[in-house]
Order: C-alpha cells, then structure tokens, then sequence
C-alpha cells in the first residue's frame, strides 16, 4: 500500500576517478569497465556498473568490486595524471522508489526534482537538510542518495520523516 | 534567494549550495610590494551598492570556484563565468549596461579601476 519505500541498499562499491577534463585518457579508462563517459550531471550504466558525473575532473564509478575495477583502469591511466581510489566504504546508498519518491527527496533537498527537470539517468551531488549527498535517478520513480557513513542515521532519519504518510503533499503527481 | 547557475554543472542552484569568496579579481601583492599595498590586498575590499563581482564555490555541487556578476541591493544576477577569466565576458557586461546603464558596465569592466 505504500506509495514511497526507504531501502539501504546492500554495500555498494564505489571508485572515485579524477582526471583533468578532456583528457585522453578518459574513453579507454571507462571503456575498460565497459562504460562511457557520462555527459554532465548524467549517469551512465552497464549491468552492475554505473559511472556518476561529479564534476569536469571528476567521476564517481558505482562497480561491484573496486579492487578489480581499480585493476583494470591501471593500464588506461598509465602516464595519466589521475586519481582512483576506492572510497565505497565512506559511503552509504539509500534507495527511495515510488510513485511519491521525488516528493520526498524535494523536500530534503534544494533540487528541482520534476521528472522533466531530473529525469531518468541524471546525477548530481546537492546536500539533504544539513549534510552533503548525491542523487542519482536509475529510473523515473526509483532515485538513489548516497552520503558519507558518518552521517547516516541522520540520514536515514531524515527520510523516514519525510516518507511518513501523514507528511505527503501530492507534488508531482499526474 | 539568490540563484546562480553553475558554469561547470551547468545547474540552476539555490544560494545553499554555494559558499562564498568575496571580492572577484583580485591582484596579488608580490614579495615587491609596499606594506600598505599588501595590507590592501589583503584586507581593503570594494563595498558597492549594486553592480559587484564576487567569487563563488560550487561547494555542495562540483566543488569548483567560478566567478558572477550580481547587485548587491537586489541580488540581480547578471551572469556566472569560469574562474579562469581575467574579468567579466562580453555576454555579461552586456547584460550589466542593460539593466544598469554602460557606466555601471564600464566600472566593472577588464582593466576599469576598481571600484571604491
Ligand atoms: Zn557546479
């Protein structure tokens, strides 16, 4: 019966990969994790494989095992002047699906989280109340937020109270 | 609420996702200068009301420093730009002369002296 669902998602491997924007070494790097680079603020995805644009430099690459992930971008990096670094265990995912998933991140967060304006397969980092995060969308009513571990009961705390039946406004409903 | 778009992100955010960095432009005392000089730079910033150059960062997005153009009395926002530029574009002294007159844009333009 309900409408939104709050899940943390089982431990999610995690790679932060930094590059200078436009570097050649970008295409190959991904492409050996079979992805491409993802447009700005977009998400690309290949089976149990994701790659977040963060910034101009910056990319955060969801990969079921870092260590081989990191194994597999050394060759592409070689003479790059790069970073990668396995930083999944600072971070935990939450997974909001739903018809009401979107209500309940927008007011957490100072997103425009229309379907138009955050479609499927957008990314970006923003904070929730009073800490940073990411939002991903893997689908129109299945959206993601990740933040450091430190935080996540706050978190999580956070999402439960927006979830609760009592607190729903009906924005973004057909 | 002041709104900025992000020229990395391209975004459209609200004034909670950035942090701010004073005065854009600055020019940096050398070993050379005077102590009177260097004191400026450090300390002496322009307080204008209304057309004003900041610094900002993307702190809750990107985390990259870009620069705006904004009034500082109605928090008019004439334009973003990169960090690396040496002053305000084209496109947004444009928009300055628009809204404030060409001696608004004069004032905050490449080479104009600062404004007191
Ligand atoms: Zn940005």
């Amino acid at each position: 019966m309900s409408d939104v669902t709050v899940t943390r998602a089982t431990p999610q491997g995690m790679v932060t990969l930094k590059l200078p924007p436009g570097d050649v070494a970008w295409g190959p790097a991904l492409a050996a994790l079979g992805l491409s680079v993802p447009a700005v603020r977009r998400l690309e995805r290949a089976g149990d494989r994701a790659a977040l644009w963060m910034a101009p430099d910056e990319v955060l690459l969801l990969v079921p095992d870092p260590a081989a992930a990191l194994a597999a971008l050394a060759g592409p990096l070689a003479g790059a002047h790069h970073l990668a670094a396995d930083v999944g265990a600072a971070r935990v995912v939450f997974a909001v699906a739903g018809p009401r998933a979107r209500e309940v991140l927008a007011k957490l967060c100072p997103v425009d989280l229309h379907p138009a304006a955050f479609p499927a397969g957008s990314a970006r980092r923003t904070r929730a109340a009073q800490v940073a995060c990411m939002l991903w969308a893997e689908a129109a009513d299945d959206l993601r937020l990740s933040c450091f571990r430190s935080v996540e009961g706050y978190v999580a705390d956070l999402l439960t109270l927006s979830a609760d039946p009592a607190g729903s406004v009906g924005l973004f409903r057909a | 609420m002041l709104m900025l778009v992000c020229p990395y992100c391209g975004v459209t955010a609200e004034e909670t996702e950035f942090a701010p960095g004073g005065e854009a432009h600055l020019s940096r005392v050398g070993p050379d200068g005077s102590d009177e000089a260097f004191e400026a730079y450090l300390f002496a910033r322009a307080n204008p009301k209304g057309v004003h150059l900041e610094r900002w960062r993307h702190a809750y997005g990107c985390g990259k420093w870009f620069l705006a153009a904004r009034c500082t009395a109605t928090l008019e926002v004439f334009g973003t730009y990169p960090a690396q530029s040496k002053g305000p574009p084209p496109a947004v002294l444009d928009r300055i002369a628009d809204r404030r007159g060409a001696g608004a844009a004069a004032r905050v333009g490449r080479g104009a002296p600062d404004a007191s």
